[in-house]
């Protein structure tokens, strides 16, 4: 019975959500085409959408975002592979944890993007600066969750499985990875989805290629529906990596 | 107490965190000896900091007593000894991220047991503590007393010959700690197990026990051994006997001046300033 009230009050709130994206790119419609709002500022949808399917149809995208995820992928590799080392390492001793965590969360909350300029002088225009920008941004979150779900795990589920003879190798294999793997993994999660956001974000500010530098360039060219189908392609690609992760995390976290 | 021999000899053990002098310094078990004999089940009561777990940990080889010795089986304890001995904590030392089954198995795992047998076992154990039906769940799913229901199964199903129990019961409620009392009487008088179990209930130590060693307040050690001679497994009429009560009284008043002595300490223990 309230089972079924679940799904009709989701099911409710489903069709509220998607009227309202009508409703939004209707009043998009009728302010382009008899409100006379310009279209230069703001293209009609229509021709968003042809230029969207020309974009796609031609295959025009590719280059840019190749460039885009291979960016992702480098800067995504190197901060797991630092984040988890290091915090892992830190997690193993007290000490390291009262010196290391709130250092870090120090720097977490700096405003890394600030020092783009800084990047590009030493890393140059092209895919380099936006690597190094993203792998700092996303170290962050990965490195502190890390420390969070190795360094905090229940003293009782040690001395248990320490009782009962467990080896390092099986209390790293079958207690402190599972009981560190949820905090750890939402780490992976957030570093994901900042570092997709930053390297977008750079490339609209300095850069030669990629799918943020291609929106800068149309708008810049005035072409503002083809930019604006630009930025509908970057949102359908984004949302679909986070929603990637995000199942593979809650799959990652059942077990 | 059929053989009479030693199963775990305990001589003038100590034990104190942080060195005399230190604001933390705490003498938590003095001069303390003790035999416990092969098959019996002996309960450790006192007041709270009086030292009973730190014993027990150190009987277990998690903690190394400051001087003295302990040995089980004839053997000194340097460290955990999971062949011979099992513990069943507090509460929530099932690990939540497997099912019941899976953390049964877990700990024949790390004991080593060979892989054929692990399952077998692991059965036989959890339907022997009444689980037969809730082997696919997690611990969250389960209630507390079938919790501790578990990690009773998964320490039986190590087959050591000793078992420790740290207030085993402790966070349980009045009726289910008097039912998991009466069937732990139950299955232990099939197995020739060593128990030493702690608790800070009277009426749990005299139910269960076939010694209770009754601690004094800090700096902890044996103050008197009291008998129940009674068989196992232990009728829940048991209770209403004359005999429980005396025992139980003896072992109130005993108790009842270290529980004032320890709670003046700890008053005294952090002046303010």
């Amino acid at each position: 019975m309230s089972a079924r009230q679940d799904r009709r009050d989701k099911i409710a709130s489903r069709a509220v959500q998607i009227g309202f994206v009508v409703a939004l790119i209707g009043l998009w419609y009728f302010g382009t085409a008899y409100w006379g709002i310009s279209r230069i500022l703001l293209p009609n949808p229509v021709n968003v959408w042809h230029e969207l399917k020309d974009v796609i149809g031609s295959g025009e995208f590719l280059p840019d975002l190749r460039v885009t995820l291979t960016e992702l992928a480098v800067a995504f590799a190197i901060s797991c592979t630092a984040g988890v080392t290091l915090g892992y390492l830190i997690s193993r001793s007290p000490y390291l944890i009262k010196v290391f965590e709130p250092l870090l969360a120090g720097f977490y909350s700096v405003p890394i993007i600030l020092f783009l300029p800084l990047y590009v002088l030493f890393f140059g225009l092209g895919p380099g600066s936006k690597i190094a920008l993203g792998t700092t941004i996303s170290f962050f979150p990965i490195v502190l969750n890390t420390i969070a779900g190795f360094g905090y795990v229940e003293k009782i589920f040690i001395t248990a499985a320490r009782s009962m003879g467990a080896s390092d190798f099986q209390m790293f294999r079958y207690v402190l990875l599972p009981a560190a793997l949820p905090v750890m993994l939402t780490g992976l999660r957030i570093g994901f989805t900042v570092a997709l956001l930053s390297i977008l974000g750079s490339e609209t500010i300095a850069s030669l290629e990629g799918l943020g530098h291609r929106i800068v360039h149309l708008a810049e060219a005035m072409e503002t529906a083809r930019m604006f189908a630009y930025i509908a392609f970057a949102v359908v690609i984004a949302a679909t990596l986070n929603s990637i992760v995000s199942s593979l995390e809650r799959r990652a976290k059942r077990r | 107490m059929k053989t009479g021999d030693v199963a775990i000899r305990v001589r003038d053990v100590s034990h104190q965190f942080g060195e005399p002098g230190e604001a933390q310094f705490v003498q938590a078990l003095q001069h303390t000896s003790l035999d416990i004999t092969r098959g019996e089940l002996l309960c450790l009561i006192g007041p709270s900091g009086c030292g009973k777990s730190t014993l027990l940990n150190m009987i277990g080889g998690l903690l190394t007593p400051t001087t003295g010795t302990v040995e089980v089986g004839g053997k000194p304890v340097r460290a955990p000894l999971p062949r011979d001995i099992a513990f069943v904590f507090q509460e929530n030392a099932l690990f939540p991220w497997c099912t019941i089954i899976e953390n049964v198995k877990l700990g024949m795992v790390f004991q080593g047991v060979p892989k054929a047998e692990q399952e077998p076992r692991a059965r036989k154990a959890l339907e022997a503590v009444g689980l037969k039906d809730f082997m696919g769940h997690y611990p969250a799913q389960l209630s507390g007393g079938m919790r501790q229901r578990a990690a009773l199964a998964r320490a039986l199903s190590l087959e050591t010959g000793t078992l420790l129990m740290d207030e085993p019961f402790g966070a349980l409620d009045e009726q289910t700690r008097m039912i998991l009392g009466e069937d732990l009487s139950v299955l232990l008088s099939t197995t020739e197990k060593t128990i030493v179990f702690v608790t800070h209930s009277l009426g749990e130590a005299v139910f269960l026990a076939d010694r209770v060693a009754v601690f004094s307040a800090r700096p902890g050690r044996i103050k008197e051994i009291i008998e129940v001679d009674e068989p196992h497994p232990r009728k829940p009429s048991f209770v209403t006997t004359e005999k429980f009560s005396r025992l139980r009284n003896t072992l109130y008043e005993l108790l009842h001046e270290e529980i004032r002595k320890a709670i003046e300490q700890a008053a005294t223990a952090s002046p303010h300033p």
